[in-house]
């Protein structure tokens, strides 16, 4: 994965692990691998990767079970929480960016409308 | 725990301080980056440590001790200089360390040599210069220290051997030990450091947790690198 070096590691690590969560590659309740191998997937050093899982547990997106590893929360609403969150960053990012270049939001419509046929 | 503490180090050639009362702490656990231009001192800060240089000045501790022969049971150090003899091959080197260090573990040392496409029977005298830099990695990764020392380990090394060498450092960083790396190349190390050491012209100018710096500054280590030595 190529990193943003000007974003901490940890967190684009954990939006690259929501989205594999939004589009169904790990679902609740799965095993996510232990710190060393998330490191060697990512090419990150181990203490990174440990604070990505603490980090995702007060997101309250994982648990650990002690002595068994790491497991994506079992909880449908939550990968929906998840994908609104994603889908309002990717909505403002588009709107700040035309709005920007001087379009108006039924302007906006209509191209997203042209799209559709 | 602290593995490696400078007191005041100061090393001198004549006139020139080429490292200027330096107060560097290494605790276990972390990998830093030994960050700076050419000559700001990174290499003499090492071999000090090492106990091939004498300090001019300060002092050293090692595992709570002051530095002495002993010290290299615990440090593994990798230097830019080419060190292995001609004649030997790669399998030789490996035996050679073994009966150096009490730490040495040979299947490490086979895994090594393969994951950087090298074979045991070839002859370092043949090796290019790549390849040399890649047995200088696997002979001192191998070895199970408490302090490892890498200078410039991505020298005259190309981008597919580069990240073999990156992911060897990767699984070698444990709770119980600690791993300084010095490099100018900033952006091939960035993602696996977890603090960064700046020195100029012999001096710590900046040190800290990389995701810090990223998170408080919105910056990069190359942009800070930039901003610093520009």
């Amino acid at each position: 994965m190529q990193f943003n070096t000007r974003e901490p590691i940890y967190l684009q690590v954990i939006d690259d692990i929501k989205k594999r969560i939004v589009t169904g590659k790990i679902r609740p309740g799965d095993k996510l691998p232990s710190t060393r191998t998330l490191s060697e997937e990512y090419g990150i050093n181990a203490n990174t990767a440990a604070r990505i899982y603490k980090e995702m547990e007060t997101m309250e997106l994982c648990h650990t079970k002690r002595g068994l590893g790491t497991y994506v929360n079992e909880s449908e609403e939550m990968v929906t929480e998840i994908k609104k969150a994603m889908a309002d960053k990717y909505l403002n990012r588009f709107m700040d960016e035309m709005l920007g270049l001087g379009y108006s939001i039924d302007e906006l419509i209509g191209f997203i409308e042209r799209r559709r046929g | 725990m602290e593995y490696v503490a400078t007191h005041n180090l100061t090393k001198r050639f004549s006139q020139n301080r080429a490292v200027d009362d330096a107060n560097i702490c290494l605790e276990s656990g972390k990998v830093y980056g030994l960050l700076g231009p050419n000559g700001s001192g990174k290499s003499t800060f090492m071999k000090m440590v090492a106990g091939l240089f004498h300090p001019s000045k300060g002092r050293i501790e090692v595992m709570g001790d002051p530095l002495s022969y002993r010290s290299k049971e615990y440090v593994s150090f990798m230097t830019t200089e080419q060190f292995f003899y001609d004649y030997m091959t790669v399998g030789m080197v490996g035996r050679f360390f073994r009966d150096f260090y009490r730490d040495f573990d040979e299947t490490a040392y086979q895994n090594l040599v393969g994951e950087m496409q090298l074979h045991m029977d070839m002859k370092i005298r043949s090796l290019s210069s790549g390849m040399a830099a890649k047995l200088k990695i696997a002979a001192t990764m191998a070895r199970d220290a408490k302090v490892f020392m890498l200078d410039e380990p991505l020298n005259g090394i190309d981008l597919v051997a580069r990240d073999a060498i990156l992911s060897a450092i990767i699984r070698k960083a444990n709770p119980d030990n600690c791993i300084l790396i010095s490099s100018h190349l900033i952006d091939a190390m960035e993602n696996i450091l977890d603090e960064v050491i700046f020195i100029q012209e012999g001096q710590v100018v900046i040190c800290g947790n990389a995701e810090n710096i990223r998170e408080s500054r919105g910056k990069s280590i190359v942009d800070l690198y930039k901003e610093v030595f520009i």
